[in-house]
């Protein structure tokens, strides 16, 4: 292990996790809003909306990142829609994202039962009260376990951004051996950098659980 | 009509070949989960036991496996330990220890999970009605547990399939790469061959992984109900 290696990489490593949680974050926020917004369509059966939500959610569901990525950023400019290599990361982590979150908050609205509703309407709440008071908050705390879970997912997997040339760590640590074959100081880096992303995220996400669950209502 | 770029599937024997490459990335995934579940199965019976010293090496384990993509572990294993112990290791070999490494965290997490799930009263309503340990695992818990475990298997099995396509970064020849080949090999009779190879192969994966998860979903739905 060669230290002064490791501090002159560091930089490097620097900007390539910037790039990585500013395209992660981006993608995330947007994947929640489509979470959401799919959920409700999802749950509350809006005519034609919902069945093309449905598609939606099983074509994303069930292919790889990357080859959505490919599909994406290879694909499309051939018939006219050409992406940026960033946007077109942001945007498949969004749709990916945004696929997985509609089944997490689609489940948990499924798991706040009817007798909930019921009550809140007998209490003369009427309908947005009773969404925005009673239903929302109860599904939210449901779904927060499969929440953190999703969110550690998508953060994993835009390591797949270096395949569409996207400077991030993958592709730092790739280009870095490649070019002076310093391979154990490379993946140490590697190890240390994604590390710092993701236990904090982790650890985060641990205790939003626990106070969550100390939240729960009755039941 | 803009050319799509799709006739270049059936020219030759390119259509075999992309086949040919999807059954690299299945090869990888089903050995991965054999192996996931030969070792996940007895660690998460192990790990259901409350011992301190293999819940903390455990837990250890897990939280490795849930912080680190998978792509990481990749290149550690395909760079990092053949450079470190010198020895050579293909690319499919290293594919497959790095996803069963994974697959039996999970598969010992799913299996944990399961059997802790079971209520303390049906080992002892068992115990009372005069069964010993081995009939109460064989009859009680065993079917109980793999009603809560088949469905959740099940999908660990489409997630693998999802993942595998990561191993083209390590340059094992499987699907993507395959297209990729096609693609630069048509690169002037068929500029646009992109968005058919690279469509067909989103289809490929896709009628690959549905009815698995739609499997999963019905057994979900149909043993929660009991």
């Amino acid at each position: 292990m060669n230290w002064e290696v490791i501090g002159s990489y560091l930089p490097l490593y620097w900007k390539a996790m910037l790039l990585t949680l500013r395209i992660g974050w981006i993608g995330i926020a947007f994947a929640i809003l489509i979470g959401i917004l799919v959920a409700i369509v999802r749950f509350y059966k809006v005519p034609v909306a919902s069945q093309i939500a449905g598609v939606y959610i099983e074509i994303f569901r069930n292919t790889p990142l990357l080859v959505q990525l490919f599909f994406l950023y290879f694909a499309l400019p051939r018939i006219g829609i050409p992406m940026k290599a960033d946007f077109c990361g942001a945007l498949g982590l969004a749709l990916l994202g945004g696929s997985y979150m509609a089944e997490t908050f689609r489940s948990g609205l499924e798991s706040v039962a009817k007798i909930q509703t019921e009550s809140a309407l007998s209490l003369g709440m009427n309908k947005s009260q009773m969404v925005l008071h009673i239903i929302f908050p109860q599904a939210f705390s449901r779904s927060v376990p499969s929440f953190v879970a999703n969110i550690i997912f998508l953060l994993k997997e835009t390591s797949v951004f270096s395949a569409i040339s996207l400077m991030d760590l993958m592709f730092t640590a790739k280009d870095l051996i490649g070019l002076y074959y310093k391979t154990s100081e490379c993946l140490v880096l590697l190890v240390v950098f994604y590390a710092l992303i993701l236990i904090p995220v982790s650890v985060l996400g641990d205790r939003l659980e626990r106070r969550v669950r100390h939240a729960e209502f009755g039941d | 009509m803009q050319n799509l770029g799709i006739d270049v599937l059936f020219k030759g024997t390119n259509m075999m070949r992309l086949l040919g490459g999807l059954w690299v990335s299945l090869r990888i995934s089903l050995i991965a989960v054999l192996f996931s579940i030969l070792l996940g199965v007895p660690l998460g019976i192990l790990m259901s036991r409350k011992s301190r010293i293999i819940r903390a090496i455990t837990r250890l384990y897990l939280e490795i496996v849930r912080i680190m993509p998978q792509m990481v572990l990749l290149f550690i294993v395909f760079f990092g330990t053949t450079r470190v112990f010198g020895w050579n290791l293909d690319a499919e070999v290293a594919s497959v220890i790095v996803f069963s490494f994974w697959g039996c965290a999970e598969m010992s997490d799913l299996v944990r999970g399961a059997l802790i799930s079971i209520p303390k009263h049906q080992y002892e309503s068992a115990k009372a009605l005069g069964m010993n340990s081995l009939t109460v695992f064989v009859f009680i818990i065993l079917p109980q547990t793999i009603r809560r475990l088949l469905p959740l298997s099940i999908n660990l099995v489409t997630r693998m399939i999802k993942t595998t396509s990561l191993v083209m970064m390590i340059g094992v020849v499987e699907v993507l790469k395959v297209g990729q080949q096609i693609i630069e090999a048509n690169r002037t009779s068929s500029p646009n061959a992109a968005f058919g190879v690279y469509g067909t192969v989103l289809l490929l994966y896709f009628i690959g992984c549905w009815p698995i998860s739609m499997l999963s979903k019905y057994l979900e739905k149909k043993w929660n109900n009991v």
